[in-house]
């Protein structure tokens, strides 16, 4: 296949030095035209991610800081009518929120199976540009969580918010060192328009995703 | 595989002019895509330089394929995948069934791939007793009625409310027979706990791949449904189906493709699910796929490179060409008698099945430029249209009637003066005819025109003549 490629392109292997130039780009991941509507102040950017997370049919929490978390979640849950059993990805900062406060709230740490109704998962980064999650699979934060719960709720840090995808990218190259099995950008819940071209909502992922927004 | 009826294309279109239930689901559907993409576009105000970004990093990605599939390759053995090169549709469905039984697989399941139909995998499967389900919601419809799909991104384009709820009692037998679908909404409950069942039954899951990244080794699907996602993660065994010029080499340059995709195709700013899938499953991970196979396929697209056609091969398989088709738009996708339906189609069909047997297809254009304009990669289709059109003639595939009246009318062109005098004395004898009703309702030899519509008489001079006379007069300089 790559002979043929090559007779198509007429010319043989690529010499060393343009070689050379091209691991050289693969290196540098060169960015290229990044819209301007996500250049903003951070304050700008968190209004921005919200907004169009409920553009696209999610919904948004502010919370202070993660004290304050595990009362948003069961308000949530109250005002949606769902139960208050959670399955929760194993991950330390969901682990280090005070739960106890809320007795009621029954979670269960692992992936998620096809009887859960309630996930909760860790944000990695948070991009406003679209308002899109990135959740990158680790035995910390499981995929199955994203897709088999019919209601989704997402702890997300402001800190973790950024403009644009290219951000986050950095971000995930800096800490995790290179590409996870899997990696997630979600934006909004799951919805199909192949009957009739018409939108509706909870098509094979969550019905419903809701991020708690952590300012501090 | 899919038995190309792409030569009885106009066959095709005349029925599918009559066909009623299509007529109403192209009137419905069709406005509504442009009407999105227009108001995504408009938001968006880089979107024209975005668009030449695309086209340049699919242009450089294509003048170095060899090298990135290698660097690719590389990356995927790292995370602990398997590469199967593939050249030909035969092979390919030789090693995806070849996985399926060292897994064991009884079902299947697979999100939207055209690369799929492309190759004949579901068929392929089924001959050998293993069932494959289609989990995309307009791909699982198509499936029930044993269809194929009618647009690239939307495969139930050509079906109507009615048509779902049919053929769900037809096939869900184990329901109850009187039950009400009041809403759209009802009808996809329905299918989603249908399919809950068999992503956790199945064994293995097959997805398409939007693109494949050289530097990381990842494949990337886009989805609203989740389908594609669920179908890779649940079962032990996933496998990539791609062919080679979803390549790109960075993050970065995906990115940037992936910003005029969605706008593009559904009018979204972003898809609801892009997840990218780099390898088998991780030490400690809690799901996940065990295996991780990309099969590559060529099936005809390397003979595209160094080829009029190489621009073709930078498509990202948007659909905005088909949503803003005249011609798609009157006679719907099947009509075009293979997997790709469309310009796009129109200029790949010949390509990968060759013009003897599409050739109808870049002949079905009015050159009216809509799908270049709207292409975010910026291919140029009525052109590349226009060179199945020499090729065809070139190698004799023109019927003899049109080669004749070409020849003649190449004799005329090659020679003004006559020309000149020809259309005044054919506009003349036209407009003196013609006078007393101002048109034609049948006319010798232009039977193809005046079946569907009425031929206007000339009402004056040809347009040589009056273009003279105003230089003349000094009016136009």
């Amino acid at each position: 296949m790559l002979a043929a490629i090559r007779r198509g392109l007429r010319r043989g292997v690529l010499p060393n030095d343009q070689a050379a130039m091209l691991r050289g780009r693969l290196a540098l991941h060169p960015r290229h035209l990044i819209p301007a509507r996500s250049r903003l102040p951070h304050a700008e950017q968190v209004a921005l991610f919200i907004a169009n997370v409920e553009k696209e049919f999610g919904s948004v929490a502010r919370v202070p800081d993660v004290d304050a978390v595990p009362e948003a979640v069961t308000t949530y849950l109250a005002g949606q009518n769902l139960p208050t059993d959670v399955v929760m990805a194993p991950h330390p900062e969901l682990q280090g929120i005070p739960w106890s406060t809320r007795p009621l709230l029954r979670l269960r740490e692992g992936r998620a199976e096809a009887s859960d109704l309630v996930s909760l998962q860790h944000a990695f980064a948070a991009i406003a540009e679209t308002g899109t999650l990135m959740l990158p699979s680790a035995p910390e934060r499981p995929t199955t969580l994203n897709l088999l719960a019919d209601t989704e709720i997402v702890v997300l840090r402001a800190t973790r918010l950024v403009g644009a995808y290219e951000e986050a990218w950095d971000l995930l190259r800096a800490e995790l060192g290179g590409m996870p099995r899997n990696v997630m950008l979600v934006t909004g819940p799951s919805r199909s328009a192949d009957i009739e071209q018409t939108l509706e909502l909870g098509a094979h992922g969550p019905r419903r995703l809701h991020v708690v927004l952590v300012d501090r | 595989m899919h038995v190309a009826t792409s030569p009885a294309f106009k066959e095709n279109a005349h029925r599918a002019l009559e066909d009623a239930g299509l007529q109403k689901a192209l009137a419905r559907s069709g406005p509504s895509f442009v009407a999105r993409r227009t108001a995504a576009v408009a938001a968006l105000p880089e979107f024209e330089q975005l668009r030449d970004i695309a086209r340049d990093i699919k242009n450089h990605t294509l003048a170095h394929l060899d090298f990135y599939l290698e660097e690719w390759e590389a990356n995927v053995l790292k995370s602990g995948g398997k590469v199967h090169w593939c050249s030909t549709a035969d092979e390919a469905r030789a090693v995806v069934l070849e996985i399926c039984r060292a897994a064991n697989a009884r079902t299947v399941t697979k999100g939207k791939s055209m690369i799929s139909e492309e190759l004949g995998i579901n068929e392929h499967l089924e001959r050998h007793g293993i069932t494959p389900v289609e989990t995309d919601l307009g791909e699982y419809i198509i499936q029930l009625r044993h269809e194929v799909p009618s647009h690239i991104i939307a495969p139930a384009f050509h079906l109507n409310r009615e048509d779902w709820e049919e053929s769900f009692r037809r096939s869900h037998t184990d329901l109850p027979a009187d039950r009400v679908f009041r809403e759209r909404r009802d009808i996809l409950t329905e299918a989603r706990a249908r399919l809950r069942e068999k992503f956790l039954a199945a064994d293995v899951g097959i997805t398409g791949a939007n693109f494949l990244i050289a530097e990381t080794g990842s494949s990337v699907i886009v989805t609203n449904e989740g389908n594609g996602d669920l179908t890779q993660t649940l079962p032990r065994v996933h496998i990539v189906l791609a062919s080679i010029e979803k390549m790109v080499p960075t993050i970065e340059d995906c990115t940037s493709l992936l910003r005029v995709l969605a706008r593009s195709a559904t009018g979204q700013d972003f898809s609801v699910y892009t997840t990218f899938s780099t390898g088998a499953r991780r030490p400690g991970d809690l799901d996940g796929p065990d295996e991780y196979h990309v099969v590559l396929v060529d099936n005809g697209r390397s003979a595209m490179l160094g080829t009029e056609f190489q621009e073709m091969l930078r498509c990202i398989r948007c659909a905005a060409c088909l949503n803003h088709c005249p011609v798609y738009g009157a006679v719907g996708g099947h009509a075009y008698g293979w997997v790709y339906p469309g310009p796009m189609g129109s200029v790949l069909t010949p390509s990968l099945i060759g013009v003897n047997q599409a050739g109808h297809l870049p002949n079905a254009s009015t050159f009216c430029g809509k799908c270049e304009s709207v292409c975010p990669v910026r291919i140029p289709l009525p052109k590349l249209m226009r060179h199945w059109r020499e090729r065809e003639f070139e190698r004799h595939l023109t019927p003899p009637v049109v080669r004749t009246n070409l020849a003649l009318w190449a004799f005329f062109a090659k020679r003004p003066a006559l020309y000149r005098l020809a259309t005044r004395a054919a506009a003349w004898t036209l407009g003196m005819l013609g006078r007393k009703h101002g048109r034609f309702r049948k006319l010798p030899f232009a039977s193809g025109w005046t079946e569907g519509r009425d031929l206007p008489a000339p009402e004056g001079d040809t347009f040589f003549a009056r273009y003279a006379r105003e230089q003349r007069a000094g009016r136009m300089r």
